[in-house]
């Protein structure tokens, strides 16, 4: 679902950049915010020894790392490695057509939603820059679809059902499959919005290869997390 | 890092190193439904990339350089985040050093 840079107008490329960010802004204030905190002291004010006051009382500020900031940070990168690894495995799907992990649910359930946004849009950053897959002003549309909405959304997903039912590990495959299926068809719309094809063609036929791909992401998801990150899961 | 860590480390090497090669050709579901509808052309990025299509340039052999591309991709990626997020600790961690206690 990686867009190349001439599959959208360059409004919709751009639009989707400057929303991107923001999001990414907020994801990095959020995982500062809990990985660091601001720590003040006072120094009193200094006097002579005969009670004259040479200067006033200072009030200072720095940041400390929480403790565990260390592991978190090797988590986020090994996370995105795992992910851009699992990426590369296209499986086929039907008719000629193949489909690839998007991560975006395990990286938000193992990681957290905002370390995960920032994982997957690592993941997809490399890839449009090393390797040409996906577009660099499409990239704001990628983080879009398989960040926003397949991170932060999806998790919002995975929590409502995990709500509901109790049960963690079919509230991450529906999470996973939902965040496959509506990134792509978030997609579909924006390659509407472009006007680089009917909204009616695309749709449909977009939602009948996700649907599938879907179900394969929920499965690689919740075996993914059973196998190698049980513990670290939120 | 733990043992675990290394593990899955391990494994996602041995996934992008490896088991890639035996990954579907096909085209992915976004390029099937620009294929069918008509507006595959327009798969032009403007910038090329290092490399191209997840191939080491430079080798040769096509399997070897598919390999060498992800087992690239998975350790740049790791290297960064990893050194990146090191860093932003070391620096935030020399603000507090130069308070006087």
């Amino acid at each position: 679902m990686h867009l190349p840079d001439q599959f959208l107008s360059n409004q919709t490329n751009f639009t989707l950049l400057v929303i991107s960010a923001g999001f990414l802004v907020n994801a990095f204030k959020s995982f500062f915010n809990s990985n660091f905190e601001k720590v003040k002291f006072l120094i009193p004010q200094l006097e002579t020894g005969i009670g004259q006051k040479i200067s006033s009382p200072k009030s200072l500020g720095y940041f400390k790392a929480k403790s565990h900031v260390n592991k978190k940070i090797e988590q986020l990168a090994l996370v995105a490695a795992f992910i851009f690894a699992l990426q590369m495995l296209n499986f086929p799907i039907q008719n000629g057509t193949s489909g690839h992990f998007l991560g975006g649910v395990l990286a938000a359930v193992v990681l957290g939603p905002w370390a995960g946004i920032m994982a997957i849009s690592s993941v997809l950053v490399v890839q449009a820059f090393i390797f040409s897959d996906g577009g660099i002003i499409s990239l704001g549309a990628n983080i879009f679809n398989m960040g926003v909405i397949g991170v932060l959304f999806s998790y919002l997903i995975y929590l409502f059902i995990f709500q509901i039912t109790r049960h963690r590990f079919l509230a991450i495959g529906l999470a996973g499959w939902f965040s496959v299926v509506l990134a792509s068809i978030a997609c579909s719309i924006e390659i509407g919005l472009s006007g680089q094809a009917a909204l009616g063609l695309v749709l449909p036929a977009m939602l009948k290869v996700h649907v599938l791909i879907g179900m394969v992401e929920a499965f690689i998801t919740i075996f993914a997390i059973k196998i190698f990150f049980y513990e670290q899961e939120k | 890092m733990n043992k675990k860590n290394k593990l899955i480390l391990l494994f996602s090497l041995l996934a992008s190193g490896l088991i890639s090669l035996f990954a579907s050709a096909f085209p992915d579901g976004l390029e099937y439904v620009a294929g069918n509808l008509g507006f595959i052309d327009k798969a032009i990025n403007y910038f090329p990339g290092l490399f191209s299509e997840y191939a080491l340039p430079g080798v040769s052999n096509e399997i070897l350089a598919g390999s060498l591309a992800g087992i690239f991709g998975t350790l740049l990626i790791f290297m960064v985040l990893l050194v990146l997020g090191k860093s932003l600790i070391y620096v935030l961690n020399q603000t507090s050093k130069n308070q006087k206690n």
